[in-house]
Protein backbone atom coordinates (compact mmCIF):
# COMPACT_ATOMS: atom_id res chain seq x y z
CA UNK A 1 0.00 0.00 0.00
CA UNK A 2 1.37 3.63 -1.07
CA UNK A 3 1.42 5.69 1.92
CA UNK A 4 2.69 9.95 1.89
CA UNK A 5 6.23 7.95 3.68
CA UNK A 6 6.19 5.56 0.39
CA UNK A 7 9.43 6.41 -1.29
CA UNK A 8 9.58 6.00 -5.30
CA UNK A 9 12.70 4.39 -5.41
CA UNK A 10 11.38 1.56 -2.98
CA UNK A 11 8.20 1.20 -5.71
CA UNK A 12 10.16 1.38 -8.53
CA UNK A 13 12.54 -1.33 -6.79
CA UNK A 14 10.31 -3.40 -5.97
CA UNK A 15 8.45 -3.27 -9.65
CA UNK A 16 11.67 -4.35 -10.69
CA UNK A 17 11.78 -7.41 -8.45
CA UNK A 18 8.72 -8.68 -9.95
CA UNK A 19 9.56 -8.35 -13.48
CA UNK A 20 13.27 -9.98 -12.85
CA UNK A 21 10.87 -13.02 -11.41
CA UNK A 22 8.68 -13.07 -14.19
CA UNK A 23 11.20 -12.43 -17.51
CA UNK A 24 14.60 -13.91 -16.97
CA UNK A 25 15.90 -11.76 -19.56
CA UNK A 26 15.62 -8.46 -17.75
CA UNK A 27 19.11 -7.35 -16.42
CA UNK A 28 20.13 -4.26 -14.13
CA UNK A 29 23.04 -1.99 -14.84
CA UNK A 30 24.41 0.29 -12.12
CA UNK A 31 27.11 2.96 -12.48
CA UNK A 32 28.31 2.95 -9.07
CA UNK A 33 25.09 4.53 -7.43
CA UNK A 34 23.09 1.18 -7.16
CA UNK A 35 22.52 1.86 -3.11
CA UNK A 36 21.21 5.08 -3.84
CA UNK A 37 18.32 4.03 -5.72
CA UNK A 38 18.03 0.35 -3.98
CA UNK A 39 19.09 -1.81 -6.89
CA UNK A 40 21.52 -3.33 -5.11
CA UNK A 41 19.07 -5.13 -2.97
CA UNK A 42 18.72 -7.37 -6.25
CA UNK A 43 22.29 -8.14 -6.31
CA UNK A 44 21.77 -11.26 -3.90
CA UNK A 45 18.90 -12.63 -5.66
CA UNK A 46 19.99 -11.80 -8.94
CA UNK A 47 23.79 -12.05 -8.75
CA UNK A 48 24.26 -13.20 -12.66
CA UNK A 49 21.84 -10.83 -13.67
CA UNK A 50 23.13 -7.65 -11.93
CA UNK A 51 26.04 -5.69 -13.24
CA UNK A 52 27.53 -2.50 -11.58
CA UNK A 53 30.13 -1.57 -14.27
CA UNK A 54 31.68 1.46 -12.09
CA UNK A 55 31.70 4.46 -12.61
CA UNK A 56 31.68 4.50 -16.77
CA UNK A 57 28.09 5.55 -17.56
CA UNK A 58 28.81 5.57 -21.38
CA UNK A 59 30.16 2.46 -21.59
CA UNK A 60 26.82 0.83 -19.22
CA UNK A 61 24.77 2.53 -21.82
CA UNK A 62 26.74 0.77 -25.08
CA UNK A 63 27.20 -2.27 -22.75
CA UNK A 64 23.59 -2.80 -22.31
CA UNK A 65 22.74 -2.09 -26.05
CA UNK A 66 25.02 -5.44 -26.49
CA UNK A 67 22.92 -7.04 -24.06
CA UNK A 68 19.92 -5.90 -25.98
CA UNK A 69 21.56 -7.17 -28.79
CA UNK A 70 21.47 -10.25 -27.61
CA UNK A 71 18.06 -10.56 -26.24
CA UNK A 72 18.10 -8.90 -23.16
CA UNK A 73 16.05 -6.08 -21.67
CA UNK A 74 18.32 -3.69 -19.71
CA UNK A 75 17.66 -1.80 -17.17
CA UNK A 76 20.28 1.09 -16.77
CA UNK A 77 20.28 3.29 -13.27
CA UNK A 78 22.12 6.42 -12.38
CA UNK A 79 21.75 10.09 -11.65
CA UNK A 80 19.52 11.73 -14.33
CA UNK A 81 22.66 14.36 -15.32
CA UNK A 82 24.99 10.77 -15.95
CA UNK A 83 22.24 9.16 -17.65
CA UNK A 84 21.10 12.09 -19.84
CA UNK A 85 24.05 14.73 -20.72
CA UNK A 86 27.05 12.59 -19.79
CA UNK A 87 26.48 9.57 -21.86
CA UNK A 88 24.11 11.54 -25.18
CA UNK A 89 25.77 10.28 -27.42
CA UNK A 90 25.63 6.54 -26.44
CA UNK A 91 22.10 7.09 -25.77
CA UNK A 92 21.55 8.13 -29.19
CA UNK A 93 23.97 5.97 -31.33
CA UNK A 94 24.29 2.73 -29.46
CA UNK A 95 20.86 2.39 -28.10
CA UNK A 96 18.30 4.84 -30.43
CA UNK A 97 19.78 4.81 -33.39
CA UNK A 98 20.87 0.82 -33.06
CA UNK A 99 16.61 0.40 -32.49
CA UNK A 100 17.82 -0.97 -29.35
CA UNK A 101 15.45 -1.89 -25.86
CA UNK A 102 16.48 -0.17 -22.51
CA UNK A 103 14.95 1.61 -19.66
CA UNK A 104 17.31 4.16 -18.75
CA UNK A 105 16.31 5.26 -15.22
CA UNK A 106 17.43 8.65 -14.54
CA UNK A 107 17.32 10.13 -10.21
CA UNK A 108 16.90 13.22 -8.64
CA UNK A 109 14.98 15.16 -11.58
CA UNK A 110 15.57 18.99 -11.49
CA UNK A 111 15.78 20.59 -7.96
CA UNK A 112 15.44 17.13 -6.20
CA UNK A 113 19.13 17.06 -6.53
CA UNK A 114 19.35 19.23 -3.73
CA UNK A 115 22.29 19.37 -1.62
CA UNK A 116 24.35 17.66 -4.72
CA UNK A 117 24.49 20.76 -6.09
CA UNK A 118 24.05 22.54 -9.46
CA UNK A 119 26.35 19.71 -10.95
CA UNK A 120 23.72 16.82 -9.89
CA UNK A 121 20.78 19.52 -11.28
CA UNK A 122 19.35 18.26 -14.22
CA UNK A 123 17.99 21.01 -15.99
CA UNK A 124 18.39 20.26 -19.62
CA UNK A 125 18.23 16.21 -19.64
CA UNK A 126 14.63 16.00 -21.00
CA UNK A 127 15.38 18.58 -23.44
CA UNK A 128 18.09 16.69 -24.71
CA UNK A 129 16.80 13.45 -24.93
CA UNK A 130 13.42 14.98 -26.55
CA UNK A 131 14.94 15.36 -30.33
CA UNK A 132 16.12 11.48 -30.44
CA UNK A 133 13.93 9.91 -32.16
CA UNK A 134 11.15 7.25 -31.29
CA UNK A 135 12.46 7.99 -27.23
CA UNK A 136 9.86 7.54 -24.54
CA UNK A 137 9.70 10.35 -21.51
CA UNK A 138 8.23 9.62 -18.51
CA UNK A 139 8.67 11.11 -15.21
CA UNK A 140 6.08 10.39 -12.19
CA UNK A 141 3.71 12.54 -10.50
CA UNK A 142 3.85 10.61 -7.39
CA UNK A 143 4.15 7.19 -6.06
CA UNK A 144 0.61 6.07 -6.99
CA UNK A 145 0.79 7.05 -10.11
CA UNK A 146 4.41 5.59 -10.47
CA UNK A 147 3.51 1.99 -9.18
CA UNK A 148 0.36 2.17 -11.46
CA UNK A 149 2.38 2.92 -14.88
CA UNK A 150 5.47 0.98 -14.18
CA UNK A 151 3.87 -2.47 -15.77
CA UNK A 152 3.73 -0.45 -18.64
CA UNK A 153 7.10 1.32 -18.58
CA UNK A 154 8.83 -2.29 -18.37
CA UNK A 155 6.38 -3.34 -21.23
CA UNK A 156 7.29 -1.11 -23.86
CA UNK A 157 10.24 -1.28 -26.52
CA UNK A 158 12.26 0.85 -27.55
CA UNK A 159 14.37 3.25 -25.35
CA UNK A 160 12.14 4.89 -22.22
CA UNK A 161 13.76 7.51 -20.01
CA UNK A 162 12.53 7.26 -16.57
CA UNK A 163 13.05 10.59 -14.54
CA UNK A 164 12.34 9.53 -11.48
CA UNK A 165 12.39 11.22 -7.91
CA UNK A 166 13.78 8.59 -5.58
CA UNK A 167 11.91 10.15 -2.00
CA UNK A 168 8.16 10.76 -1.79
CA UNK A 169 6.51 13.90 -2.70
CA UNK A 170 3.09 14.86 -1.41
CA UNK A 171 0.73 12.23 -2.99
CA UNK A 172 -1.31 13.79 -5.82
CA UNK A 173 -3.65 10.56 -6.24
CA UNK A 174 -4.95 8.01 -3.88
CA UNK A 175 -4.66 4.33 -4.89
CA UNK A 176 -7.50 3.30 -7.46
CA UNK A 177 -8.90 6.69 -8.13
CA UNK A 178 -8.19 6.32 -11.57
CA UNK A 179 -6.54 4.26 -14.42
CA UNK A 180 -3.46 5.39 -15.82
CA UNK A 181 -1.94 5.31 -19.34
CA UNK A 182 1.25 6.50 -19.70
CA UNK A 183 0.39 7.88 -22.82
CA UNK A 184 -2.55 10.07 -21.95
CA UNK A 185 -2.19 12.74 -19.18
CA UNK A 186 -4.39 13.09 -16.77
CA UNK A 187 -6.86 16.39 -16.40
CA UNK A 188 -7.27 15.98 -12.61
CA UNK A 189 -9.14 19.47 -11.63
CA UNK A 190 -11.63 20.86 -14.70
CA UNK A 191 -11.85 24.84 -15.12
CA UNK A 192 -12.79 27.29 -17.73
CA UNK A 193 -9.96 30.25 -17.49
CA UNK A 194 -6.87 28.51 -18.13
CA UNK A 195 -5.10 25.48 -18.12
CA UNK A 196 -1.91 24.70 -16.30
CA UNK A 197 0.02 21.71 -17.86
CA UNK A 198 2.42 20.71 -14.81
CA UNK A 199 4.76 17.77 -14.48
CA UNK A 200 6.24 16.05 -11.85
CA UNK A 201 6.79 17.98 -8.34
CA UNK A 202 5.20 20.78 -10.25
CA UNK A 203 1.63 18.76 -10.29
CA UNK A 204 0.91 19.65 -6.59
CA UNK A 205 2.33 22.72 -7.06
CA UNK A 206 0.11 23.53 -10.11
CA UNK A 207 -3.10 22.24 -8.26
CA UNK A 208 -2.71 24.26 -5.15
CA UNK A 209 -2.21 27.49 -7.12
CA UNK A 210 -5.15 26.81 -8.54
CA UNK A 211 -7.20 25.96 -5.76
CA UNK A 212 -6.28 29.43 -3.80
CA UNK A 213 -7.46 31.41 -7.45
CA UNK A 214 -10.66 30.05 -7.25
CA UNK A 215 -11.18 31.92 -4.45
CA UNK A 216 -10.13 34.96 -6.30
CA UNK A 217 -12.70 33.75 -8.71
CA UNK A 218 -10.30 32.20 -11.49
CA UNK A 219 -11.19 28.44 -12.50
CA UNK A 220 -7.98 26.86 -13.57
CA UNK A 221 -7.70 23.72 -15.32
CA UNK A 222 -4.99 21.26 -14.06
CA UNK A 223 -3.46 18.76 -15.99
CA UNK A 224 -0.63 16.28 -15.11
CA UNK A 225 1.41 15.22 -17.92
CA UNK A 226 4.06 12.71 -16.86
CA UNK A 227 4.29 11.43 -20.09
CA UNK A 228 6.38 14.67 -22.26
CA UNK A 229 7.42 12.52 -25.32
CA UNK A 230 4.90 11.40 -27.06
CA UNK A 231 2.87 14.32 -25.64
CA UNK A 232 -0.70 13.95 -25.39
CA UNK A 233 -1.78 16.65 -27.77
CA UNK A 234 -4.93 15.89 -28.00
CA UNK A 235 -5.61 16.03 -24.06
CA UNK A 236 -3.77 19.67 -24.36
CA UNK A 237 -5.74 20.98 -27.50
CA UNK A 238 -8.87 20.23 -25.88
CA UNK A 239 -8.28 21.80 -22.62
CA UNK A 240 -6.27 24.89 -24.47
CA UNK A 241 -10.11 25.09 -26.69
CA UNK A 242 -12.13 25.16 -24.15
CA UNK A 243 -9.73 27.93 -21.68
CA UNK A 244 -8.09 29.99 -24.51
CA UNK A 245 -4.76 30.22 -22.31
CA UNK A 246 -2.10 27.77 -21.27
CA UNK A 247 0.82 27.90 -18.31
CA UNK A 248 3.12 25.10 -18.71
CA UNK A 249 5.09 24.33 -14.69
CA UNK A 250 7.90 21.80 -14.99
CA UNK A 251 10.94 21.43 -12.93
CA UNK A 252 13.73 21.94 -15.83
CA UNK A 253 14.89 24.63 -17.93
CA UNK A 254 12.25 26.22 -19.98
CA UNK A 255 13.92 24.60 -23.38
CA UNK A 256 13.63 21.29 -24.79
CA UNK A 257 10.78 19.74 -22.38
CA UNK A 258 7.58 20.61 -21.29
CA UNK A 259 7.07 24.18 -22.22
CA UNK A 260 8.86 23.42 -25.81
CA UNK A 261 6.43 20.35 -26.78
CA UNK A 262 2.99 22.26 -25.62
CA UNK A 263 3.99 25.55 -26.95
CA UNK A 264 5.10 22.98 -30.11
CA UNK A 265 1.86 21.68 -30.73
CA UNK A 266 -0.30 24.42 -29.73
CA UNK A 267 1.41 26.79 -32.34
CA UNK A 268 0.55 23.95 -35.08
CA UNK A 269 -2.90 23.15 -33.86
CA UNK A 270 -4.62 25.46 -31.63
CA UNK A 271 -2.49 28.70 -30.36
CA UNK A 272 -3.52 30.59 -27.40
CA UNK A 273 -1.35 33.03 -25.31
CA UNK A 274 1.31 30.66 -22.73
CA UNK A 275 3.19 31.62 -20.06
CA UNK A 276 5.91 29.27 -18.64
CA UNK A 277 7.05 28.40 -14.96
CA UNK A 278 10.24 26.53 -15.75
CA UNK A 279 14.04 27.44 -14.99
CA UNK A 280 15.39 30.54 -17.06
CA UNK A 281 18.74 30.83 -18.18
CA UNK A 282 20.42 29.81 -14.48
CA UNK A 283 22.38 26.61 -13.54
CA UNK A 284 21.48 24.59 -10.08
CA UNK A 285 22.84 25.17 -7.44
CA UNK A 286 22.86 23.77 -3.64
CA UNK A 287 19.89 23.54 -1.22
CA UNK A 288 16.80 21.87 -0.18
CA UNK A 289 13.59 22.16 -2.29
CA UNK A 290 12.04 25.06 -0.75
CA UNK A 291 15.36 27.33 -0.63
CA UNK A 292 15.90 26.07 -4.99
CA UNK A 293 12.02 26.76 -5.49
CA UNK A 294 12.54 30.34 -4.21
CA UNK A 295 16.16 30.57 -6.25
CA UNK A 296 14.79 29.19 -9.59
CA UNK A 297 11.12 30.62 -8.95
CA UNK A 298 9.56 27.71 -9.22
CA UNK A 299 7.28 28.49 -6.10
CA UNK A 300 3.71 28.82 -5.99
CA UNK A 301 3.69 32.26 -6.21
CA UNK A 302 5.30 31.91 -10.09
CA UNK A 303 2.35 29.82 -10.98
CA UNK A 304 -0.31 32.45 -9.75
CA UNK A 305 1.29 34.96 -11.22
CA UNK A 306 2.32 33.32 -14.73
CA UNK A 307 -1.94 32.33 -14.65
CA UNK A 308 -2.71 35.72 -13.75
CA UNK A 309 0.08 37.43 -16.91
CA UNK A 310 -1.60 34.79 -19.32
CA UNK A 311 -5.38 35.43 -18.66
CA UNK A 312 -4.40 38.98 -19.24
CA UNK A 313 -3.02 38.31 -21.97
CA UNK A 314 -6.50 36.38 -23.70
CA UNK B 1 40.21 -22.43 -45.77
CA UNK B 2 43.81 -23.27 -45.81
CA UNK B 3 46.25 -20.80 -46.08
CA UNK B 4 46.41 -20.02 -49.61
CA UNK B 5 42.51 -20.41 -50.02
CA UNK B 6 42.57 -17.25 -47.12
CA UNK B 7 44.83 -15.32 -49.32
CA UNK B 8 43.06 -15.75 -52.41
CA UNK B 9 39.96 -14.86 -49.98
CA UNK B 10 41.90 -11.73 -48.71
CA UNK B 11 42.62 -10.34 -52.34
CA UNK B 12 38.78 -10.75 -53.01
CA UNK B 13 37.70 -9.02 -50.12
CA UNK B 14 40.25 -6.35 -51.22
CA UNK B 15 38.82 -6.02 -55.45
CA UNK B 16 35.26 -6.13 -53.32
CA UNK B 17 36.47 -2.72 -51.49
CA UNK B 18 37.83 -1.15 -54.13
CA UNK B 19 34.68 -1.79 -56.19
CA UNK B 20 32.64 -0.36 -53.13
CA UNK B 21 34.16 2.47 -52.48
CA UNK B 22 34.92 2.90 -56.36
CA UNK B 23 31.55 2.93 -56.95
CA UNK B 24 30.35 6.33 -55.12
CA UNK B 25 34.08 7.26 -55.97
CA UNK B 26 35.67 7.94 -52.57
CA UNK B 27 35.95 6.73 -49.41
CA UNK B 28 37.82 5.35 -46.47
CA UNK B 29 40.01 2.70 -48.12
CA UNK B 30 43.24 2.80 -45.97
CA UNK B 31 41.36 1.42 -43.13
CA UNK B 32 39.51 -0.59 -45.67
CA UNK B 33 42.26 -2.44 -46.90
CA UNK B 34 44.33 -3.26 -43.53
CA UNK B 35 41.95 -5.14 -42.34
CA UNK B 36 41.05 -7.67 -45.35
CA UNK B 37 43.19 -10.07 -44.09
CA UNK B 38 41.47 -10.15 -40.57
CA UNK B 39 38.21 -10.39 -42.10
CA UNK B 40 39.42 -13.30 -44.44
CA UNK B 41 40.68 -15.49 -41.75
CA UNK B 42 37.58 -14.56 -39.38
CA UNK B 43 35.03 -15.52 -42.26
CA UNK B 44 37.24 -17.50 -43.81
CA UNK B 45 38.23 -19.91 -40.65
CA UNK B 46 37.01 -18.92 -36.95
CA UNK B 47 33.58 -17.32 -37.18
CA UNK B 48 30.35 -19.66 -37.07
CA UNK B 49 27.87 -17.82 -39.21
CA UNK B 50 24.94 -18.70 -41.65
CA UNK B 51 24.52 -16.24 -44.88
CA UNK B 52 21.42 -17.96 -45.17
CA UNK B 53 20.42 -17.19 -41.67
CA UNK B 54 22.22 -14.16 -40.55
CA UNK B 55 20.36 -14.17 -37.20
CA UNK B 56 21.25 -17.53 -36.36
CA UNK B 57 21.10 -18.47 -32.43
CA UNK B 58 24.61 -18.83 -31.41
CA UNK B 59 26.43 -17.42 -33.41
CA UNK B 60 29.80 -15.82 -33.57
CA UNK B 61 29.21 -12.03 -33.55
CA UNK B 62 31.46 -8.95 -35.20
CA UNK B 63 31.56 -5.67 -34.15
CA UNK B 64 33.50 -3.18 -36.47
CA UNK B 65 33.88 -0.62 -33.69
CA UNK B 66 36.14 1.62 -36.28
CA UNK B 67 32.94 1.78 -37.69
CA UNK B 68 34.07 3.65 -40.66
CA UNK B 69 35.98 0.50 -41.96
CA UNK B 70 32.07 -0.69 -43.41
CA UNK B 71 33.15 -1.12 -46.99
CA UNK B 72 35.90 -3.85 -45.72
CA UNK B 73 33.15 -5.93 -43.47
CA UNK B 74 30.20 -5.72 -46.77
CA UNK B 75 33.38 -6.93 -48.70
CA UNK B 76 33.36 -10.10 -46.47
CA UNK B 77 29.92 -10.43 -46.36
CA UNK B 78 28.81 -10.27 -50.18
CA UNK B 79 31.96 -12.51 -50.57
CA UNK B 80 30.41 -15.17 -48.11
CA UNK B 81 27.14 -14.57 -50.07
CA UNK B 82 25.06 -12.52 -47.06
CA UNK B 83 24.23 -10.86 -50.02
CA UNK B 84 24.58 -10.09 -53.86
CA UNK B 85 27.97 -8.60 -54.72
CA UNK B 86 26.11 -6.28 -56.92
CA UNK B 87 24.49 -4.81 -53.92
CA UNK B 88 28.48 -3.51 -52.90
CA UNK B 89 28.17 -0.70 -56.04
CA UNK B 90 25.22 1.02 -53.58
CA UNK B 91 27.71 2.30 -51.31
CA UNK B 92 26.31 5.56 -49.43
CA UNK B 93 23.48 6.05 -52.09
CA UNK B 94 20.47 7.00 -51.05
CA UNK B 95 18.28 4.28 -49.85
CA UNK B 96 21.18 2.24 -49.71
CA UNK B 97 21.59 -1.57 -47.19
CA UNK B 98 25.19 -0.42 -47.06
CA UNK B 99 25.73 3.13 -45.21
CA UNK B 100 29.69 4.02 -44.64
CA UNK B 101 29.31 3.22 -41.35
CA UNK B 102 28.10 -0.54 -40.28
CA UNK B 103 24.00 -0.41 -39.30
CA UNK B 104 22.86 -3.88 -37.73
CA UNK B 105 19.60 -3.03 -39.16
CA UNK B 106 20.02 -2.23 -42.79
CA UNK B 107 22.85 -5.35 -43.21
CA UNK B 108 22.45 -8.80 -43.36
CA UNK B 109 25.08 -10.10 -41.56
CA UNK B 110 25.95 -6.96 -39.51
CA UNK B 111 25.83 -7.45 -35.58
CA UNK B 112 25.98 -4.10 -34.26
CA UNK B 113 25.96 -0.78 -35.68
CA UNK B 114 29.02 1.42 -34.93
CA UNK B 115 30.35 4.89 -36.28
CA UNK B 116 30.52 7.14 -32.91
CA UNK B 117 33.75 5.78 -32.02
CA UNK B 118 34.72 4.08 -28.57
CA UNK B 119 31.49 2.69 -28.31
CA UNK B 120 31.31 -0.30 -29.91
CA UNK B 121 34.17 -2.49 -27.74
CA UNK B 122 31.62 -1.57 -24.98
CA UNK B 123 28.78 -3.13 -27.15
CA UNK B 124 30.95 -6.56 -27.31
CA UNK B 125 31.23 -6.59 -23.88
CA UNK B 126 27.26 -6.41 -23.86
CA UNK B 127 27.18 -9.06 -26.44
CA UNK B 128 29.76 -11.04 -24.77
CA UNK B 129 28.21 -11.21 -21.63
CA UNK B 130 25.03 -11.90 -23.20
CA UNK B 131 26.67 -15.15 -24.63
CA UNK B 132 27.75 -16.05 -21.73
CA UNK B 133 24.13 -15.92 -19.57
CA UNK B 134 23.00 -17.46 -22.78
CA UNK B 135 25.68 -20.35 -22.31
CA UNK B 136 25.58 -20.60 -26.01
CA UNK B 137 29.80 -21.07 -26.23
CA UNK B 138 29.23 -18.21 -29.05
CA UNK B 139 32.81 -16.07 -29.85
CA UNK B 140 32.14 -11.94 -29.58
CA UNK B 141 34.85 -10.44 -32.10
CA UNK B 142 35.70 -6.62 -32.06
CA UNK B 143 37.89 -4.41 -34.51
CA UNK B 144 38.76 -1.75 -32.77
CA UNK B 145 40.94 1.19 -34.53
CA UNK B 146 44.37 2.68 -33.42
CA UNK B 147 43.04 6.18 -33.67
CA UNK B 148 39.69 4.78 -31.98
CA UNK B 149 41.75 3.91 -29.55
CA UNK B 150 42.22 7.37 -28.18
CA UNK B 151 38.39 7.45 -27.41
CA UNK B 152 38.11 7.09 -23.51
CA UNK B 153 35.70 4.56 -23.56
CA UNK B 154 37.71 2.16 -24.84
CA UNK B 155 39.50 2.06 -21.46
CA UNK B 156 35.97 1.75 -19.70
CA UNK B 157 35.10 -1.29 -21.80
CA UNK B 158 38.87 -2.64 -21.59
CA UNK B 159 38.34 -1.90 -17.41
CA UNK B 160 35.32 -4.05 -17.51
CA UNK B 161 35.91 -6.45 -19.66
CA UNK B 162 39.20 -7.70 -17.95
CA UNK B 163 37.18 -7.41 -14.07
CA UNK B 164 34.53 -9.58 -15.69
CA UNK B 165 37.06 -12.02 -17.48
CA UNK B 166 35.42 -12.17 -20.41
CA UNK B 167 37.54 -14.92 -22.63
CA UNK B 168 34.45 -15.16 -25.34
CA UNK B 169 35.61 -11.86 -26.41
CA UNK B 170 38.45 -11.54 -28.31
CA UNK B 171 39.55 -8.32 -30.10
CA UNK B 172 41.49 -6.74 -32.55
CA UNK B 173 43.52 -3.25 -32.81
CA UNK B 174 43.85 -2.34 -36.60
CA UNK B 175 47.23 -0.79 -35.83
CA UNK B 176 48.03 0.21 -38.84
CA UNK B 177 49.71 3.72 -36.90
CA UNK B 178 47.63 6.37 -38.41
CA UNK B 179 44.79 8.37 -37.95
CA UNK B 180 42.73 10.96 -39.75
CA UNK B 181 45.00 14.17 -39.19
CA UNK B 182 47.71 12.06 -39.44
CA UNK B 183 50.55 9.36 -38.22
CA UNK B 184 49.27 8.31 -34.69
CA UNK B 185 52.77 8.93 -33.12
CA UNK B 186 52.00 12.79 -33.79
CA UNK B 187 48.06 13.00 -32.52
CA UNK B 188 48.14 11.15 -29.89
CA UNK B 189 50.98 8.27 -29.43
CA UNK B 190 49.50 4.77 -28.22
CA UNK B 191 52.69 2.90 -27.00
CA UNK B 192 53.55 0.84 -25.62
CA UNK B 193 49.95 -0.52 -26.59
CA UNK B 194 50.44 -3.91 -25.67
CA UNK B 195 51.45 -2.79 -21.76
CA UNK B 196 48.78 -1.00 -21.76
CA UNK B 197 46.26 -3.37 -22.93
CA UNK B 198 47.73 -5.83 -20.38
CA UNK B 199 47.82 -3.30 -17.60
CA UNK B 200 43.74 -3.87 -17.94
CA UNK B 201 44.22 -7.26 -17.31
CA UNK B 202 44.09 -8.69 -21.24
CA UNK B 203 45.37 -11.57 -22.75
CA UNK B 204 47.75 -9.85 -25.58
CA UNK B 205 48.99 -11.17 -28.61
CA UNK B 206 50.78 -8.82 -30.79
CA UNK B 207 50.90 -10.10 -33.94
CA UNK B 208 54.59 -8.49 -36.17
CA UNK B 209 52.25 -8.99 -39.66
CA UNK B 210 49.02 -8.04 -39.14
CA UNK B 211 48.27 -8.42 -43.02
CA UNK B 212 49.56 -11.98 -42.85
CA UNK B 213 46.97 -14.64 -42.68
CA UNK B 214 48.96 -17.30 -41.24
CA UNK B 215 50.03 -15.14 -38.16
CA UNK B 216 46.40 -13.68 -37.91
CA UNK B 217 45.58 -17.13 -38.00
CA UNK B 218 47.59 -18.50 -34.99
CA UNK B 219 46.72 -15.53 -32.80
CA UNK B 220 43.02 -16.42 -32.66
CA UNK B 221 43.80 -19.52 -32.31
CA UNK B 222 46.00 -19.32 -29.34
CA UNK B 223 43.54 -16.77 -27.91
CA UNK B 224 40.81 -19.06 -27.85
CA UNK B 225 42.65 -21.21 -26.24
CA UNK B 226 43.52 -19.14 -23.44
CA UNK B 227 40.97 -19.13 -20.73
CA UNK B 228 40.27 -16.42 -18.00
CA UNK B 229 40.56 -12.98 -19.91
CA UNK B 230 39.32 -11.28 -22.83
CA UNK B 231 42.14 -11.04 -25.64
CA UNK B 232 43.61 -7.98 -27.62
CA UNK B 233 45.34 -9.27 -30.54
CA UNK B 234 46.98 -6.11 -31.87
CA UNK B 235 47.88 -6.13 -35.29
CA UNK B 236 50.64 -4.39 -36.91
CA UNK B 237 49.01 -3.81 -40.07
CA UNK B 238 49.58 -1.23 -43.50
CA UNK B 239 46.95 1.29 -43.93
CA UNK B 240 45.98 1.05 -47.80
CA UNK B 241 47.39 -2.49 -47.84
CA UNK B 242 47.48 -4.39 -51.32
CA UNK B 243 47.95 -1.08 -53.58
CA UNK B 244 50.75 0.65 -53.69
CA UNK B 245 49.40 3.99 -54.47
CA UNK B 246 46.91 3.58 -51.59
CA UNK B 247 50.10 3.07 -49.27
CA UNK B 248 52.01 5.66 -50.01
CA UNK B 249 49.21 8.00 -49.67
CA UNK B 250 49.70 7.53 -45.84
CA UNK B 251 49.12 9.21 -43.80
CA UNK B 252 46.34 10.85 -45.86
CA UNK B 253 44.65 7.88 -47.09
CA UNK B 254 42.13 7.53 -44.63
CA UNK B 255 39.47 8.69 -47.08
CA UNK B 256 40.56 9.37 -50.15
CA UNK B 257 39.16 10.01 -53.65
CA UNK B 258 38.91 6.29 -55.52
CA UNK B 259 37.68 7.36 -59.24
CA UNK B 260 37.20 4.36 -62.08
CA UNK B 261 40.78 4.74 -63.82
CA UNK B 262 42.56 4.36 -60.14
CA UNK B 263 40.53 1.54 -58.85
CA UNK B 264 40.97 -0.59 -62.33
CA UNK B 265 44.99 -0.10 -61.46
CA UNK B 266 44.41 -1.17 -58.44
CA UNK B 267 42.08 -4.39 -59.10
CA UNK B 268 45.13 -5.36 -60.99
CA UNK B 269 47.67 -4.63 -58.48
CA UNK B 270 45.64 -6.71 -56.24
CA UNK B 271 45.33 -9.78 -58.64
CA UNK B 272 48.49 -9.27 -59.53
CA UNK B 273 48.08 -8.61 -63.21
Amino acid sequence: MITAETMMKDVFVDALRKEMEKDEKVVVLDADLAKCLGTNKLWGEYPDRTFDVGISEANMVSIAAGLSAYGFKPVVTTFAPFATRRCADQVMISLAYAKQNCLIVGTDPGICAELNGGTHMPLEDIGMLRSIPGIVIYEPTDAVELEAILPQVFAQKGVVYLRLHRKNPPLVYTEGERKFDLFKADVIKEGRDVTVVAEGIMVETALSAAKKLEEEGISCEVIANHTVKPLDAATIIASAKKTGAVVTCENHNAMGALRSAVCETLCENHPVPVRSVAVKEQFGEVGKVPYLRKALHLEEIDVINAIKSVIKAK
Amino acid sequence: MNSEELKAFAKNIRVNIVNCIGSIGAGHVGGSLSIADLLAVLYGKHMNVDPKNPKMEGRDRLVCSKGHAGPAVYSVLAEKGFFDKAELLTLNKGGTNLPSHCDMNKTPGIDMTAGSLGQGLSCAVGLAIGSRLTKDNATIYAIVGDGETDEGQIWEAALYAGHQKLDNLIAFTDYNKCQLDGYTDTINGLDPLDKKWEAFNWDVIVVKDGNDVDEIDAAITKAKATKGKPHMIILNTVKGKGVSFIEAAVPANHSMPMPQDKCAVAISEIRGE
